[in-house]
């Protein structure tokens, strides 16, 4: 790839999603956008750029935007946040809101679903907990294409095999040909939206929880600090986080803190004095601790 | 360092499956059909076994039954990896006492999430 080329495609993609991409991720580039090269039968590369800078081709623009973004996604993926999310989140939740007895929760980089339905599979598993309760998952993306296939909700063998449960499987899927479908109560329980990270969320109504989990990792500083501190104000002030493995906000704002103890997991600054509670999610956020 | 019985009738299904065990630092041995892995677990049981359901002489859910009614029959951890692909065959394997199930063809990706999910590795 030309430099030049290369150049606009990184500040093209910087503006649209968002996107911070190196030369290093040139291969990358190369790799995701070829299938869109040989869908539209252009020449090669080059030709592609050239419609982008043009500028007219609006389903191009969502076409590359889409290839760019899309990550590949597991049911349970890290297990761990999903254990916190059922061991310890829940429960200090279940207590803190035993009154309005409602609970609203966003994956907001839902991709083709398994996180928001994930989340869902562990309600259900809580099923005789949650009786009475309202509970919202709600899950968003940039990409119109993998939100028809989360709400779909039909996996390959492959894609219910890297992750989920045989148990799992069996209890919340049905076979459909040699696809796996979420079954229609699982389905139910999630509300899938097209939403830029980048523009303003804050229609969407607020959160007890959020997943925002290796999105981040692809902006830049600023953008982050924008991104989690809108977060933050859609959160009460107990609200929780959870993020990648590899990202933190540390650094980056001090809306947010993590939680002692829980990797990944952050809470409000705020959310300091509600905090006191003799449990692993008590503790106080260590940021917060610190800047006392 | 964990054990793990490769149990299927295709050399070269065993092949790729040692290999990926081998990788995720098991020390694996192989069994033909049932009745060989029934031996070996008699001898020496492993701390795993990766089970095919199709073979000759003794199937893999027979075998997996008549280990579970054997001496400390809890043991070991079971993974059926086959091509019976339906959910009828998946709820008679859990129900004969599978841990977890691998519907072929797999790659290292799911017997590496699957061995995770039933805490091997």
């Amino acid at each position: 790839m030309k430099p030049a080329d290369f150049e606009f495609l990184a500040s093209f993609l910087k503006s649209t999603s968002g996107l911070v991409i190196g030369p290093d991720k040139m291969y990358l580039v190369e790799s995701r956008l070829m299938p869109i090269v040989r869908k539209r039968n252009l020449p090669g590369l080059p030709e592609l750029v050239n419609a982008l800078r043009i500028g007219k081709d609006v389903a191009l623009t969502q076409d590359v935007m889409e290839a760019m973004t899309t990550n590949e996604s597991f049911f349970f993926r890290d297990k761990t946040p999903f254990n916190n999310l059922r061991n310890e989140v829940l429960p200090k939740l279940l207590e803190a809101r035993k009154n309005q007895r409602q609970l609203r929760i966003w994956s907001a980089a839902a991709s083709t679903g398994q996180e928001p339905y994930t989340v869902a599979m562990v309600l259900k598993e809580m099923a005789a907990t949650f009786q009475g309760w309202r509970t919202d998952i709600v899950g968003t993306d940039i990409s119109r294409e993998v939100l028809e296939k989360a709400r779909a909700g039909m996996y390959s063998q492959f894609e219910v095999q890297r992750g989920l449960p045989i148990q799992m499987l069996v209890k919340y899927f049905k076979q459909i040909g040699e696809m796996w479908q979420g079954d229609s109560s699982l389905r139910a329980m999630v509300t899938l939206k097209e939403a830029n990270l980048l523009t303003s969320f804050s229609g969407l109504g607020t959160f007890d929880i959020i997943f925002c989990r290796n999105v981040l990792i692809y902006f830049e500083q600023a953008t982050k600090k924008d991104i989690l501190e809108r977060m933050a104000k859609q959160m009460p002030a107990d609200g929780i986080l959870f993020l990648g493995a590899a990202e933190t906000v540390i650094g980056l704002t001090d809306a947010l803190a993590p939680l002692k103890g829980l990797r990944g997991v952050y809470t409000k600054v705020s959310a300091e004095s509600s905090m006191a509670k003799p449990s692993a999610l008590a503790s106080m956020p260590i940021k917060a601790a610190a800047s006392r | 360092m964990k054990s793990c019985l490769v149990v299927d009738d295709s050399r070269v299904i065993r092949k790729v499956a040692r290999q990926i065990l081998e990788d995720l630092r098991f020390e694996t041995f192989e069994a033909v059909d049932g009745q060989e892995a029934l031996n070996i677990c008699r001898n020496r049981m492993p701390d795993a076994i990766l089970l095919d359901w199709n073979m000759p002489v003794m199937n893999g859910i027979d075998f997996l039954r008549q280990r579970r009614l054997e001496k400390g029959g809890s043991s070991p951890v079971v993974v059926f990896c086959t091509t019976e692909n339906d959910i009828k065959h998946i709820t008679e394997a859990i129900q004969a006492g599978a841990n977890e199930y691998i519907m072929k063809p797999f790659d290292r990706e799911i017997i590496e999430t699957k061995f995770l999910e039933v805490g091997l590795v």
